[in-house]
């Protein structure tokens, strides 16, 4: 495991890009950092900037003028980063799939490494989708 | 000779949880101009409305918004009672009523906990969100989850409160009393607070009529407007409450409308669960017809309209949905501009908006070649503003 990754299993800061969802999902990732749930005790902590965001938490389904945005955000965020889809919009699109708006699913703008479904997922849920991709990148040896 | 400069905020930055992108024109600290760009969050759910059967509709409006995850069903459905001239069973008026009002609670402790992040006041956002759990808990206590609650449909609701969960919701309620009171003093008495909101993004009586600007934002303008009392729906003439005005219209008399408003929910929450009658909770709709139909309640954040219109088939040919945050974000243009800029974070804030509630139509905007700043900057000037505050007040700092 290189230094990089190493790095990447410990404080994770994380950026929530919302990609037109119904805020819930955003919502809970808020929750997750207050006191009834507290990872703010692990050094995970929402970071101003993508710039320096270890994480990209992306919710919602992407629509045709937050898509291009989502890929910039993306690209700017420093390698490597580990993008979570949260909620099962970002995960599958559920019922905005026959939208004239939706072109495509977040996994085809973007890699995607980990999915929470659940409409919202609750913060245990989505808790316990970051841990296993921790333990998932501890047992990577190459770029995630 | 001033010049003016531009300053863009988002459209991906702390300030909200929801991407909108504002651009603020100042000349040196002073705002003279805000335009606001939206339409990230557009979703064309009234089309999609058309493509689904009436009763998958109360589904598809509710993922509308997740803050006022019940005030769009709510709507919809009066709308299609409306159309249909359908008879609501008293008991599911009395629990429409409970659902709406334990919404309210938690969407005004939700604003009022991001008000205080972006003034500085990390405390009052942890403290705040906090405290909301437990009402998150009382809905996963009645319906099985916490946002998304599922609970409306067309001629009633779709579960019963049971008997034996009344003593623990109102054990929760009584322990949210204490925490409402402290909030009130905390925020209230508080002189940091005071001289930070205090005159600050202002909307007069005549601008709030002019702007025509709806909910908390407009009550706090001194418009003393209320759907739950002007056109009553649910069980809200059936109960005793009162309407909270201020006339200040400056952002610490909308926080404290959002307070006092607090209180009032808890009370007509306690007085339905007292007044509950017993019996059928649903009208069991079979048939839909020909007609159309308006239903309006009071979401947390102001009026909500929705118009179905149908043609005695299974779904609706027309859905046309109203929010309250598309009335009040345009009122931004009075609010900011005068202000500073270090005013403005928490004067963008201040009228509770929902872009995901709002973006019924879509303007997509070419000229995108402009820098995209995050607003960072924005929030942390804000914040130093509230800790310049505190020194000088010798309050010392606080983290």
């Amino acid at each position: 495991m290189n230094i990089k990754l190493k790095a990447l299993t410990k404080s994770l800061w994380v950026f929530h890009a919302a990609a037109s969802p119904c805020n819930n999902c955003d919502i809970e990732i808020l929750d997750v950092l207050t006191p009834r749930h507290d990872v703010e005790r692990f050094g995970i902590t929402l970071a101003g900037s993508v710039r320096h965001a270890d994480v990209l938490l992306v919710t919602g389904v992407p629509n045709y003028k937050s898509k291009g945005i989502l890929k910039r955000l993306y690209e700017q965020a420093p390698k490597p980063c580990l993008v979570i889809a949260i909620g099962s919009c970002a995960c599958g699109r559920i019922m905005f799939r026959e939208s004239y708006n939706s072109p495509c699913p977040v996994d085809e703008v973007i890699p995607v490494d980990a999915y929470v479904p659940g409409c919202p997922p609750k913060p245990e849920a989505i808790i316990a989708g970051v841990v296993k991709l921790i333990e998932k990148v501890k047992h990577t040896t190459s770029k995630v | 000779m001033s010049h003016k400069v531009v300053v863009p905020i988002g459209p991906y930055h702390p300030l909200q949880e929801e991407p909108e992108y504002f651009r603020l024109y100042v000349e040196g600290e002073k705002v003279v101009d805000i335009d606001i760009v939206i339409g990230y969050l557009h979703r064309g759910i009234e089309k999609l409305s058309e493509s689904k059967h009436f009763d998958q509709v109360a589904f598809l409006v509710e993922r509308i918004c997740g803050i006022c995850s019940n005030s769009h069903p709510i709507a919809y459905c009066q709308a299609m009672e409306d159309l249909a001239g359908i008879q609501v069973p008293e008991k599911a008026l009395y629990i429409r009523t409970i659902i709406a009002e334990l919404e309210r609670i938690h969407s005004h402790l939700l604003w009022l906990g991001l008000a205080g992040h972006f003034i500085g006041y990390n405390t009052v956002w942890m403290w705040a969100w906090k405290y909301r759990e437990p009402v998150l808990d009382m809905f996963e206590m009645i319906s099985g989850n916490r946002n998304h609650y599922a609970m409306m449909k067309i001629g009633g609701v779709r579960r019963d409160i049971l008997d034996e969960d009344i003593p623990a919701l109102k054990k929760t309620l009584d322990d949210l009393v204490p925490i409402v009171a402290m909030f009130k003093g905390a925020v209230m008495d508080d002189p940091v607070i005071q001289s930070r909101l205090k005159g600050v993004g202002i909307l007069t009586k005549q601008q709030a009529i002019d702007w025509c600007v709806v909910g908390p934002t407009a009550r706090a303008s001194g418009l003393n407007m209320d759907l739950r009392r002007d056109d009553p729906y649910a069980a809200y003439d059936m109960v005793n409450w009162k309407v909270i005005v201020q006339e200040e219209g400056d952002i610490f008399a909308k926080t404290v409308v959002r307070i006092l408003e607090l209180g009032e929910s808890i009370s007509i929450i306690r007085q339905c669960l007292d007044k509950m009658p017993k019996g059928e909770f649903d009208a069991n709709v079979k048939q839909i017809p020909a007609g159309v139909g308006i239903g309006r309640i009071e979401a947390p954040r102001g009026e909500c309209f929705h118009y179905v219109k149908s043609d005695g088939t299974n779904r609706p040919i027309r859905h046309k949905i109203r929010a309250p945050s598309y009335m009040n974000v345009a009122s931004n243009k009075v609010g900011a501009v005068g202000g500073t800029i270090s005013d403005a974070a928490i004067t963008l804030a201040a009228v509770d908006p929902c872009y995901c509630c709002t973006e019924r139509t879509a303007v997509i905007e070419k000229s995108s070649d402009r820098k995209i700043l995050n607003g960072f900057d924005l929030i942390k000037l804000s914040q130093d503003k509230t800790e310049a505050l505190k020194e000088r007040m010798g309050h010392g700092t606080i983290k």
